[in-house]
């Protein structure tokens, strides 16, 4: 198989994760569009480590893997208490820290 | 050549001349209110015992030879900067001595007299710590051994001057007069730092010694520089044309200290730093020429407003001018002249002192009232005032055998060894005194009585008069003393140097001449003023009376020539500095603000927003990139 189809892969999935961060409202799907793109680009990394013969890609992808676990923790952790106070997960909503 | 004595045995104590009165002054203005009651005398005290050690060191002097007798000491290592070196070094030499001598000796009699007139005065304790402030940094001022400390004795005069002109500082022409004295006096300071500057850069060094035994080496325009310098400096603190000004209203202090300024500090500090600086003057001679005119024209300006003026003081502070005119112009006469301007320095010295003092008596018979023409008929209600300020009268118009004939005649006998106008234009100045002088006598102490409705004229206090009569008895003696037993010439001669040169008239002609022109004065005066009655309201006059009444429009040319153009420079500065300056700095901070104002509506805080430029961000770099690579 063509490992530039992966690539190609995963952009259109980095492309499907950008756009979900923009439209959606509700936080935890923003939050999954965002391990989206993170995954997506993974993928990209594992691709190029094949591509180029070496291992320094898949390296970069545990690390990638490790941030995203704790980015999770924190990122819901957020939700979880925003969620008790409003009732509401919405993204738009806590909008008090602005000018 | 002189040799440079270690101050040993009672020249050890050089410091202390000067640290008692500093000690003095240090005490009563620390001390505060404490110091209240006992305060004064130890001003007195102070001053009296530097008089004393001046004496045993004057008798100590006595005993060595001419050569030996400039005594120095130096205490620390004051500036020490590269090649730059000023030492807390004190210089005693036969013109330093005869100046301790005046300035202790006079200043303890005015700080005597000070005790009767000031004694109801609420700040007694001020005045005479600042009394002794003065006499302090009169004495570093004459005893310095390089122009550096002699710079911080000069600045040190210029203060205390400020402060005690400006002692009654509640009325507003005093606080204003004290002001006008401190500036008009940084002018010539700026001249004096200047000078000390030129010197270094010249000669690579300030103190007397070195400056003064590589004098001749420099060139003459340098030399030139640095005397105009020096006499824009000595113009200053001496008030000389054309830096005049202050002087009369410096009269705005309490008497005691016009009588200090005028006699024993202060003004002849210029005659002191020309007289000292002989080795600079004596090449310089187109600076020793300006010096000998600038002393003439003052000659005749501090005459003529002395002639004019109706205040006992103001017409006093004229004759001060007019006789430091005459000492300047002597000492610009070169080493025919030095020994002159520092003997006539000094007999003026107690004169003035008399006749301040004496016109202070007056007026404090006279209730604080400096109006001559009402007053008249003085010499029976204050006998002593009366006999004290005749001697002083007949020493400054030089009648014989008063003190001021022997010094002033031989001031005009040396001009005319120098050139006839000078002579001729002194003895003229000579007649303008007798004139004023007389006046001033005449509408004070003879006539008849023009007092006001509630003043009882009465005698001052004995601690008023006994200095009266001892600077009576000074200017008596004095002239003759110093001339005939003293031998000033030849005192002074290792020092400024001295030389007799060929006059073109003898010297009895000359003494005729001035005496004559003084008769001349003393008869106008005596026509004017005793043969016709003095109003009380001043008459309209001539237009030089009333030129003179005006103080010559110094003030007025002063006001043109300086202080319009400063006022219209600063307030141009002051537009600059609001307007360009702040305009510029404020303007960049109203860029800046309004720029973050605007800026500052893209933190919605809607995340997504947030999220959509971060992406468009993203965006840019990757196209960027992407053309970057593909060019």
């Amino acid at each position: 198989m063509n490992p530039s189809s992966y690539v190609v892969l995963s952009a259109l999935l980095f492309s499907i994760g950008a756009i979900g961060v923009l439209v959606r409202r509700n936080a935890i799907v923003v939050f999954m569009s965002v391990e989206l793109m993170l995954n997506a680009a993974n993928l990209a990394f594992v691709s190029f480590a094949r591509m180029n013969g070496n291992l320094d890609g898949q390296v970069v992808a545990f690390f990638v893997m490790v941030v995203a676990a704790a980015e999770v923790v924190v990122g819901l952790a957020i939700i979880v208490t925003i969620f008790r106070t409003r009732r509401s997960a919405s993204i738009d909503e806590p909008n008090l820290l602005k000018y | 050549m002189t040799e440079l004595m270690p101050a040993e045995g009672v020249f050890s104590l050089i410091w202390l001349l000067i640290a008692l009165p500093l000690a003095g002054a240090a005490v009563l203005l620390v001390g505060g209110r404490r110091t209240n009651a006992w305060g004064p005398l130890l001003g007195v005290l102070t001053v009296s015992a530097s008089a004393v050690l001046g004496i045993v060191m004057l008798l100590q002097m006595m005993q060595n030879s001419p050569e030996q007798r400039t005594f120095d000491q130096t205490l620390f290592s004051w500036v020490f900067v590269g090649g730059f070196q000023a030492d807390m070094a004190f210089q005693l030499d036969q013109l330093s001595m005869v100046f301790v001598l005046l300035i202790t000796i006079v200043g303890a009699l005015i700080h005597v007299y000070s005790l009767g007139y000031m004694s109801h005065d609420r700040d007694k304790r001020k005045f005479f710590g600042y009394l002794n402030l003065f006499v302090a940094a009169m004495l570093i001022l004459v005893l310095a051994n390089n122009y550096l400390l002699l710079y911080v004795g000069w600045e040190g005069v210029g203060l205390a001057s400020y402060l005690l002109i400006g002692f009654w500082q509640h009325k507003p022409s005093a606080a204003a007069a004290a002001k006008k004295a401190f500036v008009i006096n940084r002018i010539g300071d700026v001249g004096m730092s200047l000078a000390i500057m030129l010197m270094f850069v010249t000669f690579g060094t300030v103190s007397f010694q070195g400056v003064f035994g590589v004098a001749d080496q420099a060139s003459e325009g340098t030399l030139n520089a640095i005397g105009l310098l020096l006499l824009l400096a000595a113009c200053g603190k001496s008030a000389q044309f054309p830096l005049q000004a202050w002087l009369l209203d410096a009269m705005e202090g309490p008497t005691p200290v016009s009588a200090l300024i005028h006699a024993a500090t202060m003004v002849t500090a210029g005659v002191y730093l020309i007289a000292r600086s002989n080795a600079i003057f004596d090449v310089a001679t187109v600076a020793a020429t300006t010096v000998v005119v600038v002393g003439v024209v003052t000659v005749f300006i501090g005459a003529i407003i002395g002639s004019a003026k109706d205040d006992i003081k103001k017409s006093l502070a004229g004759s001060t001018m007019s006789q430091i005119g005459y000492m300047i112009a002597a000492a610009g006469l070169g080493p025919i002249g030095y020994v002159f301007a520092i003997f006539h320095l000094l007999t003026h010295g107690v004169f003035k002192a008399g006749l301040f003092l004496g016109a202070g008596s007056v007026m404090h018979g006279m209730n604080d009232n400096v109006d001559m023409r009402r007053y008249g008929a003085l010499r029976k209600v204050m006998i002593v005032t009366y006999v004290t300020f005749a001697a002083g009268w007949l020493s400054i118009m030089g009648i014989p055998p008063f003190s001021g004939f022997f010094s002033k005649d031989e001031i005009i006998h040396a001009a005319f060894e120098q050139s006839v106008l000078t002579g001729v234009l002194l003895i003229i100045g000579a007649g303008v005194t007798g004139f004023y002088m007389t006046r001033m006598f005449i509408m004070t102490f003879l006539g008849k009585a023009r007092w006001e409705d509630d003043v009882h004229p009465h005698e001052s206090p004995k601690v008023m008069t006994v200095p009266l009569v001892l600077l009576a008895i000074g200017s008596l003696f004095l002239g003759m003393a110093l001339l005939y037993w003293g031998n000033i010439e030849t005192w002074l001669e290792p020092v400024v140097g001295y030389e007799a040169g060929e006059s073109p008239i003898s010297t009895t002609a000359s003494i005729a001449l001035s005496l004559l022109a003084v008769g001349l004065g003393v008869l106008v005066a005596y026509l004017m003023y005793q043969r016709r009655a003095v109003p009380i309201e001043a008459p309209h006059g001539s237009w030089l009376t009333r030129a003179a009444r005006n103080e010559l429009y110094g003030n007025e040319v002063n006001d043109v020539l300086v202080v319009q153009p400063t006022y219209y420079t600063s307030r141009w500065l002051v537009w600059f500095d609001n307007k360009g300056v702040d305009g510029f700095v404020n303007g960049s901070a109203a860029f800046v603000g309004g720029l973050s104002g605007r800026m500052r509506r893209y933190q919605t805080g809607f995340a997504r927003s947030y999220a959509l430029s971060m992406v468009g961000g993203a965006v840019l770099v990757v196209l960027a990139l992407v053309l970057v690579r593909a060019s």
